[in-house]
């Protein structure tokens, strides 16, 4: 290589790595701006505003899922395994709400376990079966569990 | 002998011609895979336990996001070749693989919004790998823009090069958006480190179509580079003689 | 599984047909545009050389 080719690498290489470093402190910096919602921990903490119009997300606890007398208002408890918080939300749910689900609830904060929500999404978790593995699993696991109760009785 | 091939290749006029008997076989093996990738994963592939036939979509979805990035991998990459060695044919790689990368990242956009409606209850959200997949087809669009705007080929070709290598941050920041940080949109199915967490008859189709989406990139950048390489050397001798030839 | 339902996609048709739909006509046009754009560059470069000659 020529010296003015060695020269262009290095300042390439000076140029990528001095962005990246920029865009690391940046995102750092930022770093809770980018939280896209709070957990039942953080909120429990005080970290979540009060007030403010916020994201919490959990998962849906088994059931927790509640419809008031009017048919669409539901009250459910979101975790995250740690702490748990209760949502109230008036509305369509999406598709994939169910209990066991993750979900992101946007809305206020009343008091410091309750949060009425305007809107709840479903986030889906990264794994993909056809129903029957995922039967075939449930069933294995239930068994499992279930050998496992029976040899500590 | 290797050193040769490579002088070769990079002269404008064995690679109009390489590229052009390579296209067909390209697109041809593009097609087949397309073909039996549609096949199984509209119609073999069970529905999902939890996602019923919407999760069809993945098919689209995942390969034109990974696309999206790859491209633009291989266009700072190609960046980097054309800023130390001053090669042409690496400057033609770039330009002609932006709005390629643009159609993939818009695609992988609409697609994602075309599943997050039904499956998450909202068309966007701004979590971080969404904003940072829409900042993507930013870059791409101001690649494509920066390169219009200036006047002299070589001159464009440098200044895409660096915008290019000063965006290609963004590509990390992508991959690990769903990990960093609370998002939406769920973590990594395929690439991560222990077993894909998709089943098998899913797996193959998603595949399958990866595979057809890079063979599409690789035929369809190959046509935009012989139009570059035409347009750029539209008065070289071996241009005339191709033109007079027909 | 008839053709009826597979194209219901268990009801999910809107969103599964349209994302296809998308794909097929972005990458169409990604094929097409290279494609015609050579052979005007090919015609343009052919013209201009037929003219180059006549004046010489």
């Amino acid at each position: 290589m020529t010296p003015k080719r060695r020269q262009r690498v290095l300042l390439i290489a000076v140029m990528v790595i001095g962005v990246g470093i920029a865009a690391g402190f940046a995102l750092n910096a930022f770093n809770e701006n980018l939280m896209f919602f709070y957990t039942p921990s953080k909120v429990v903490a005080g970290e979540a505003p009060a007030g403010h119009l916020i994201r919490v997300g959990g998962l849906v606890t088994k059931d927790s899922v509640k419809r008031q007398q009017d048919g669409l208002t539901v009250v459910f408890d979101i975790t995250d395994n740690a702490e748990t918080i209760q949502v109230q939300y008036t509305g369509i749910l999406p598709d994939l709400f169910r209990e066991g689900q993750g979900i992101v609830a946007h809305g206020r904060l009343q008091g410091d376990r309750m949060f009425v929500a305007d809107e709840v999404l479903a986030k889906h978790d990264e794994n993909y079966m056809p129903p029957e593995v995922a039967d075939a699993l449930k069933t294995a696991h239930e068994a499992g569990v279930a050998g496992k109760a029976a040899a500590t009785n | 002998m290797f050193n040769n091939f490579f002088h070769k290749m990079a002269s404008p006029k064995y690679f109009y011609r390489i590229a052009g008997s390579l296209i067909p076989w390209l697109a041809g093996a593009c097609l087949l895979f397309t073909l039996a990738g549609l096949y199984y994963g509209l119609y073999l592939a069970p529905p999902d336990y939890q996602q019923g036939e919407s999760y069809r979509i993945m098919f689209i979805h995942v390969p034109a996001a990974w696309m999206s990035m790859f491209v633009y991998v291989v266009m700072a990459g190609a960046g980097a070749i054309g800023l130390v060695w001053r090669i042409k044919l690496a400057e033609i790689m770039v330009i002609s693989s932006a709005p390629i990368g643009a159609s993939f990242t818009f695609l992988a956009l609409v697609s994602g919004s075309l599943w997050g409606k039904p499956m998450w209850g909202a068309w966007w959200v701004w979590d971080a790998r969404l904003t940072a997949e829409l900042i993507l087809l930013f870059l791409y669009l101001g690649i494509i823009a920066l390169h219009g705007a200036i006047e002299d080929r070589r001159t464009a070709a440098r200044a895409v090069a660096i915008l290019t290598l000063v965006g290609v941050i963004n590509i990390p920041i992508i991959h690990f958006s769903v990990e960093w940080w609370n998002t939406l949109h769920q973590g990594p199915t395929v690439t991560r480190f222990d077993k894909p967490a998709i089943h098998i008859s899913m797996l193959i189709p998603l595949l399958l179509m990866a595979v057809a989406f890079k063979l599409y990139y690789a035929f369809v950048v190959l046509m935009r580079a012989r139009c570059e390489l035409l347009e750029r050397e539209s008065n070289a001798g071996w241009v005339r003689e191709l033109v007079e030839s027909k | 599984m008839n053709l009826n339902e597979f194209l219901h996609m268990g009801g999910y048709a809107f969103y599964v047909w349209t994302s296809y739909g998308i794909a097929l006509l972005i990458l169409l046009v990604n094929i097409i545009a290279p494609a015609r754009q050579r052979r005007k560059l090919l015609t343009d470069i052919a013209r201009k050389a037929r003219r180059a000659r006549r004046e010489i």
